[in-house]
C-alpha cells in the first residue's frame, strides 16, 4: 500500500529526511526498530531505521549512497513510497541503567535519537557523542542535545566541535569511570572500534547492525551475522546485539557482496553519488 | 478404444528454455484437451476425486470438457477450489488423483493435471465469471498469510457471506506462489489473476502487515470473530558447516525471493541484484532445490545438485527432476557437503564426502552413511542451501497461549484445525511443516468449514 511523503528535508551532505504517513507502523514503533521500503514496482527492498514517530507518521533519514537512495533523494513531498513495512526487529533494551554513553556516527545519528530519548525518559544520565567526518555532514545536533544530559560533537577534520574520532572521547569517559552502558550506531568500522575501546573496561556495549536485508521478517537469512560464534538473523534476532560478541569483519565482508552489481545499477541509472 | 498413452503436452525446447524464464509447458489446445478428456472412462468408483486433497469433481469437469462445455467445466472446478490454474500446474498429480486413476491398469492415467490447467487457462482467456456476492452473514474472519492456505480459506469464507481480511507481510500476496515457485513453472501473471479472483469474491488483502510486529493476533481478535493462521514454513535451515556465511552462500529462500519476487533476473531493469556467478551448487533434493538449480541455470550459470541419497529417494517431483536434467542441470548424488571453501571472503568451492546407503531410518528411507576418506571438491562461485524450512517463530512468540510442537516449531491444532487458543485456527505448512501447495489449499478449505461450523454454533 502506498505511503505518502508528508515532508522532505535536506539535512546535510547526502543525508535527507522524510516524514511519511504510516499510521499502523507509527502506532507500534519502538526505539531501535526499522522498516523496509520499496520505492516502486521495479524497486528493491531496503531497510531504514525509524528515527522518530508521532501518532500517524514516522521519520526516516537516509544517506544517498546507491541507486535506490539516490532515486529516493529525488522524491518530493506529496510523492508516495509504494511499500513500507514495519516496525521490524526487536526494540532496543530500555531500562534505567544509570549512566549511558550514546555514540553515533554519520547517518547513525538518526537512529540514535529515539533510543537516547527513551533512555533519558527511563531516568538514565545520557551522554551523547556524535561524530562525522566534517561539519557539513553533521545534522540533528539540537535534537540530540534535547534528549541528552550532555552532548559532545566531534569531527575528523576539526571543522566543528572536537577534532578526532569518537573513540578518543569514549576512552576519556571510560577512564573517568561511572559508565554503566555504551550504545554505538554508525558505520561498522566505527562500531568495531567502539567495541574494542569498551572491552578492557568491561562496560556492557550494544551495537545496531546494518547488514544487507531482503524481506526483513526472518525468511531468508540474507542479514545473517555471527554473534558469539552463532549465526543470527539481524532482522529478527536484532538489529541490536552485544558489541563484544559481534564478528565485524564478516559483517563488513558481507556488506560488499554486491559491490559490482551496485556499481552496475548506478551506471544504469545514470546517477552519480554525491561525495559524502 | 481409448489410447493407452496421455496426449502429450507441448513444451518449450529444453535448449531454448534453459535461457529464459518463460513457462516450460505450453498447455493443451482445445483439440488436445478434448482428445485427452475422451480417454476418461467415467468409472463409477471415481478414485481420482477421492485422491484429490480438496475433492475436485474430476469426472464431472472432464465430462464437460469432452462435451466442449469449457465454461461449465471451469465452474465445476471452481465449486471446490479457487486457485484452479495453480493446482493444475504445481500439484503432484502422480501422487494423488492420477495415481489412483482406473486407466492405470491399462496404461497412462488420464492427464487430470493438464486438463485442470487447460480449463483454468481457457477461462482466463475468455473472461472469468465472478459469482454474485452473497448477502453478508454478519460474521467476520481475519486470515494471516496470503499463501495457498490463506487464500483458499479466505475465498471459501467469502463465498458464504463472511467479511474477510487477509494480512500479508510481503508486498505481494501469494506466499510461496510468488516468492518460491519460479516464473517458468508458474507465471506470476497467473498468480496475480488468481489472487484477483479471490479479491473479487469480496476479500480484502492488506499487504505489508507483519502480524506479530505491525499488529498482534490478539489485537486482530478484537475486531474479528475468527482468525486463521496460514503463515507457512518460511524459516530457512542452514547446515551449520564451516563457510556458510561466506559471500555467495544463499538460503534457497533468499535466492528464490530475489529471483522470483524481486525479479533479479531482470537486473538492472529491476533494482534487486543476485550473484549466481559461473558455477552454482545447490544442496538438497526437493522441489525447492530443483527450482533453485533451474533458476541458476537461467541466470547463465552451470548448475549442479548435490544430494546425499540416490535419485530414487529424491523428494522432488519426477517431472521436475526430468525437466532439470533435460535443461542440463548436473546431479552429484550420494554426496554430502562437509565445508564451503572460500577465498577473500567469497565462495570458491564445496568440499563433499561420498555416501553409501545403509539401514532404513524411521521414514523408511535408507540412511546415507559417509564413506571415510572419500572427500572431493566441486569448484563453484555460489552455494544455495535447499535443505528445508520450518515455521517462522514470530507469531507463536507474540501470541500468548498458542501451543507449538517444540522440535519443529509447528503450530499444534486439533482435528478441527483449532489451535490451543479460542477462535484461532491454523493450517497448511504452519501446522505440518513444509508440504505441498494442494495440501495447504485442502487445509484452508477445511478450516473455512470448521470456522463456519463453530461460529454458527
Amino acid at each position: 500500500m502506498p505511503h505518502k511523503i508528508i515532508e522532505k528535508e535536506e539535512l546535510s551532505g547526502a543525508n535527507k529526511r522524510f516524514r511519511i504517513e504510516a499510521p499502523l507502523v507509527a502506532m507500534s514503533a519502538k526505539p531501535g526498530q526499522f522498516v523496509i521500503i520499496r520505492i516502486d514496482e521495479s524497486g528493491e527492498r531496503i531497510p531504514l531505521t525509524i528515527a522518530d514517530s508521532d501518532e500517524k507518521t514516522i521519520t526516516l533519514v537516509f544517506q544517498e549512497v546507491g541507486a535506490t537512495t539516490i532515486r529516493m533523494g529525488k522524491m518530493k513531498a506529496g510523492d508516495s513510497l509504494e511499500d513500507l513495512v514495519g516496525p521490524l526487529g526487536r526494540p532496543s533494551e530500555i531500562e534505567n541503567f544509570g549512566t549511558v554513553v550514546c555514540v553515533a556516527g554519520g547517518v547513525g545519528i538518526a537512529p540514535m535519537h529515539p533510543i537516547a530519548k527513551a533512555l533519558k525518559s527511563a531516568g538514565n544520565k545520557v551522554i551523547s557523542i556524535i561524530g562525522a567526518r566534517s561539519k557539513n555532514l553533521l545534522f540533528w545536533e539540537d535534537k540530540i542535545r534535547s534528549v541528552s544530559g550532555e552532548t559532545i560533537v566531534m569531527t575528523d577534520d576539526g571543522s566543528h566541535g572536537r577534532k578526532g574520532v569518537v573513540t578518543i572521547l569514549l576512552k576519556e569517559l571510560l577512564d573517568k569511570g561511572g559508565i554503566d552502558r555504551v550504545i554505538a550506531i554508525g558505520p561498522p568500522i566505527m562500531m568495531k572500534f567502539c567495541a574494542a575501546t569498551t572491552l578492557p573496561y568491561k562496560v556492557k556495549t550494544i551495537v545496531s547492525l546494518n547488514p544487507i536485508m531482503v524481506d526483513g521478517t526472518g525468511m531468508c537469512g540474507a542479514c545473517r551475522c555471527l554473534v558469539g560464534g552463532k549465526t543470527k538473523f539481524a532482522c529478527v534476532d536484532g538489529p541490536d546485539f552485544d558489541a563484544h560478541q559481534v564478528d565485524y569483519d564478516l559483517l563488513m565482508a558481507r556488506l560488499k557482496m554486491y559491490q559490482e552489481k551496485e556499481k552496475q545499477a548506478m551506471d544504469a541509472s545514470g546517477n552519480v553519488p554525491k561525495k559524502a | 478404444m481409448a489410447s493407452k498413452t496421455k496426449t502429450p503436452i507441448p513444451e518449450q525446447d529444453a535448449h531454448a528454455r534453459a535461457k529464459n524464464f518463460d513457462e516450460v509447458a505450453l498447455g493443451y489446445t482445445e483439440e488436445q484437451a478434448v482428445q485427452e478428456a475422451s480417454r476418461c472412462i467415467q468409472c463409477k468408483t471415481r478414485p481420482c476425486a477421492e485422491g484429490c486433497p480438496v475433492g475436485v469433481l474430476i469426472p464431472e469437469f472432464i465430462k464437460l470438457i469432452k462435451e466442449r462445455k469449457f465454461a461449465e467445466a471451469a465452474a465445476k472446478m471452481k465449486e471446490r477450489i479457487s486457485l484452479t490454474a495453480v493446482c493444475g500446474r504445481v500439484c503432484p498429480q502422480e501422487e494423488q488423483c492420477e495415481k489412483v486413476c482406473t486407466l492405470r491398469k491399462l496404461g497412462d492415467p488420464v492427464g487430470i493435471g493438464r486438463l485442470e490447467r487447460f480449463i483454468a487457462d481457457w477461462e482466463r482467456a475468455h473472461g472469468v465469471r465472478i459469482p454474485v456476492p452473497p448477502k453478508p452473514n454478519g460474521r467476520s474472519a481475519a486470515i494471516v498469510g496470503a499463501g495457498p492456505a490463506g487464500l483458499t480459506c479466505a475465498g471459501e469464507l467469502a463465498k458464504i457471506g463472511y467479511k474477510v481480511t487477509i494480512f500479508e507481510s510481503l508486498h505481494k500476496p501469494g506466499g510461496v506462489l510468488v516468492y518460491g515457485i519460479p516464473e517458468f513453472r508458474l507465471p506470476k501473471a497467473i498468480v496475480a489473476a488468481e489472487v484477483d479472483y479471490v479479491r473479487k469474491l469480496g476479500v480484502e488483502i492488506k499487504t505489508d502487515v507483519v502480524v506479530g510486529r505491525t499488529i498482534t493476533v490478539d489485537e486482530i481478535l478484537k475486531n474479528y470473530d475468527a482468525v486463521f493462521l496460514g503463515t507457512g514454513a518460511g524459516l530457512p535451515q542452514f547446515m551449520n558447516i564451516p563457510g556458510e556465511n561466506l559471500n555467495g552462500v544463499y538460503s534457497a529462500n533468499e535466492f528464490l525471493t530475489r529471483v522470483n519476487l524481486m525479479k533479479a533476473y531482470k537486473f538492472p531493469e529491476y533494482d534487486t541484484p543476485v550473484n549466481a556467478g559461473k558455477r552454482v551448487v545447490v544442496i538438497g533434493g526437493g522441489n525447492v532445490a530443483m527450482d533453485s538449480a533451474r533458476c541458476a541455470l537461467r541466470l547463465g550459470a552451470e548448475s549442479t545438485i548435490v544430494y546425499r541419497r540416490s535419485e530414487e529417494e529424491m523428494p522432488a517431483r519426477k517431472e521436475e527432476t526430468h525437466h532439470a536434467k533435460e535443461e542440463g542441470v548436473k546431479f552429484e548424488l550420494l554426496a554430502a557437503p562437509v565445508q564451503i571453501l572460500g577465498e577473500s571472503g567469497r565462495v570458491r568451492g564445496l568440499e563433499c564426502i561420498r555416501m553409501k546407503l545403509g539401514e532404513q531410518d524411521t521414514s523408511g528411507r535408507r540412511r546415507p552413511v559417509p564413506i571415510p576418506e572419500s572427500n572431493f571438491t566441486i569448484e563453484c562461485d555460489a552455494v544455495i542451501v535447499a535443505i528445508g524450512q520450518t515455521p517462522n517463530p514470530l507469531i507463536p512468540q507474540t501470541t500468548p497461549g498458542l501451543s507449538i510442537e517444540p522440535k519443529h516449531g509447528t503450530i499444534i491444532v486439533n482435528e478441527a484445525l483449532l489451535t490451543s487458543r479460542e477462535r484461532i485456527w491454523a493450517g497448511g505448512d504452519a501446522t505440518t511443516g513444509a508440504a505441498t501447495v494442494i495440501s495447504a489449499m485442502g487445509a484452508g478449505r477445511n478450516a473455512a468449514r470448521e470456522i463456519d461450523k463453530f461460529l454458527r454454533g
